[in-house]
């Protein structure tokens, strides 16, 4: 079977600036992959060409076997990516289930069903308590939910998580891996961009570790913490030659 | 709950239908032709904010430069009806046809700007739009355009002896323009136009068409708004590019909606019952030595809102955990 994402020899520039150059990774349906590396490897950068921001400098997009690089986001979502923002981008003035009902809306034409859609994700995601709030008035945590949320609603094949379980605490952290982990279950890709080592290591089947724009090194995840590769760009030469 | 929800629309189409009700029996009472004015034009307004709201509040393209459409709908009308001999109900057909055309077809270059450089944008184009009229002598440049009379009928619309079929016309318009807003507050578009408002980006990214939902809002408003332009042309009778497309006209749309709640379903209805008639009323008052009056009247309460409540007088009865929408 054919990988769900795969990107190809991507690049992107920004003047200058090489944010990513020749990334070629592929997520296989089902998996729970980790994007990892240190501050400034451009694993947002990737994140935003894998959900359609914009379009690579140079290379190619492959999802679902389809080539969407130049694919708009909107289009992207109708084919099944959904996405989430490191810097969370509710619908302030609306209330938690009309937002979820956005999401809900692009694979549900009439609202009733719409609206059904979004009751039941709101229970998936632990938000039904909260349907009725406006947005403005969540709390951080619940606003990273509410991303998730969202984004389930729209029914993806493949899901991106930018950074959704960091600055949280470490119990909000673990009620927010094992909703990843459901979202798997539930036949969920999930590519996951993610600082806390501790939590995402032993969440993810497989890691990406970027470093400087390139990908380092890929692998499960036990192996990838220990390669000494990844500890010199994490965490640099200090402890690597303690490994 | 879902059930809460289904319960307040239909509480707010009763209300409506209510409220209609009641507007629709004044004329019985009130039969001073100078309080009759007031109405028709406070409904008027009411109709025109409401079509207003739906872009600028709604979708959160603030146009200040609604006066365009409102005059394309009065000249549409009028120049078909002085040229060829087509009926004014044609022509507000016509008129309200040919704005939304425009707005979309201004809506290409122009949606693609954000924030304020969207709103200069649009006082821009509506004062072009203005000079153009002002200088285009087929269509009377400054002298306007004088409706001849014939006479009372309907099928002119026009009548000298009586204004009730005016008022129950703008009562018709402002009806229409808040049954539109209430029947598109719970459609995919409403839903669209206020995540495009609230956040393009992420709008974007749940499969949202931004462009085309601004473009939907902004054909849906202009079309009410130039219906608007063809009713107020065949009520003054006579049109010239000032006085069915300045500046002020813009102003009037926006107000009630800002005074009401902007991007709420009763707003623009509550701001206009009490923006017009104060306006109105002193105009009256002060007659020809006060033009300008009636600006610092409301230019003072737009202040006062804006700063005691910037969501607007709604908000005073809003349940915020409560309600769905904003209102």
């Amino acid at each position: 079977m054919t990988a769900l994402l795969e990107t190809r020899g991507v690049w992107q520039r920004f003047g200058g600036l090489v944010a990513n150059s020749d990334v070629s990774i592929s997520v296989g349906r089902g998996e729970i992959v980790g994007l990892i590396g240190p501050n400034g490897a451009g694993k947002s950068t990737l994140f935003n060409l894998i959900a359609g921001v914009l379009p690579p400098t140079q290379g190619s997009i492959l999802f679902d076997g389809e080539d969407v690089t130049n694919m708009p986001a909107a289009a992207r979502c109708q084919r099944g990516v959904g996405r989430t923002f490191q810097v969370v981008k509710s619908f302030e003035t609306m209330t938690v289930i009309d937002n979820v009902i956005v999401g809900a809306l692009v694979r549900n034409t009439v609202m009733r069903e719409a609206r059904r859609k979004a009751r039941e994700v709101l229970e998936f995601t632990g938000l039904a308590a909260r349907a009725d709030v406006l947005a403005s008035d969540l709390v951080p945590a619940e606003k990273r939910r509410l991303e998730v949320a969202r984004a389930l609603a729209t029914e993806p094949k493949l899901l991106l998580l930018d950074e959704v379980l960091t600055g949280l605490t470490p119990t909000e952290a673990q009620t927010g891996v094992a909703l990843v982990r459901k979202v798997r279950d539930a036949g969920i890709t999930v590519l996951m961009v993610e600082h806390v080592m501790e939590i995402v290591m032993p969440l993810v089947d497989r890691a990406i570790v970027l470093d400087l724009g390139k990908v380092l090194v890929e692998g499960k995840p036990a192996e990838v913490v220990r390669d000494p590769k990844v500890i010199k760009a994490y965490l640099g030469d200090r402890h690597a030659v303690g490994a | 709950m879902d059930k809460e929800f289904a319960a307040r629309r239909r509480r707010d189409l009763i209300i409506a239908a209510v409220l209609a009700g009641i507007a629709a029996l004044t004329p019985l009472f009130v039969k001073d032709v100078v309080v009759q004015n007031i109405l028709i034009l406070t409904l008027m307004y009411a109709g025109l904010s409401q079509s207003w709201n739906i872009l600028s509040g709604y979708c959160g393209q603030i146009s200040l430069g609604h006066a365009l459409y409102f005059g394309l709908g009065a000249y549409t009308t009028e120049l078909l009806f002085t040229k060829f001999g087509v009926l004014p109900w044609f022509g507000m057909l016509a008129g309200g046809v040919v704005s939304a055309l425009i707005a979309m077809g201004l809506g290409y270059p122009f949606f693609r700007l954000r924030g304020h450089y969207f709103v200069i944008a649009t006082i821009v184009i509506a004062e072009i739009g203005l000079l153009l009229f002002h200088n285009w002598d087929w269509a009377g440049a400054a002298m306007g355009i004088t409706i001849p009379i014939r006479g009372d009928s309907w099928l002119k619309f026009q009548f000298l002896r009586t204004k009730l079929p005016y008022f129950y016309f703008a009562l018709a318009l402002c009806c229409l323009a808040w049954f539109v807003t209430w029947w598109l507050e719970d459609s995919k578009w409403g839903f669209w136009w206020r995540a495009v408002k609230d956040n393009p980006d992420a709008a974007e990214s749940l499969g949202v068409d931004v462009f085309n939902s601004k473009m939907g809002a902004a054909a849906v408003s202009a079309f009410l708004v130039a219906v608007g332009g063809s009713f107020y042309a065949q009520f003054v009778s006579y049109i010239d590019p000032e006085s069915v497309m300045g500046f002020q006209f813009s102003l009037l749309m926006a107000l009630p909606a800002v005074l009401g709640g902007i991007g709420t379903l009763w707003g623009p209805v509550l701001g206009a019952a009490i923006l017009i008639p104060l306006t109105e009323l002193t105009r009256f008052k002060f007659g020809g030595s006060g033009r300008g009056v009636d600006l610092i009247v409301y230019g003072t309460l737009i202040v006062l809102i804006s700063l005691a409540l910037p969501r607007g007088l709604l908000s005073l009865f809003a349940r915020p955990k409560k309600t769905g929408a904003a209102r």
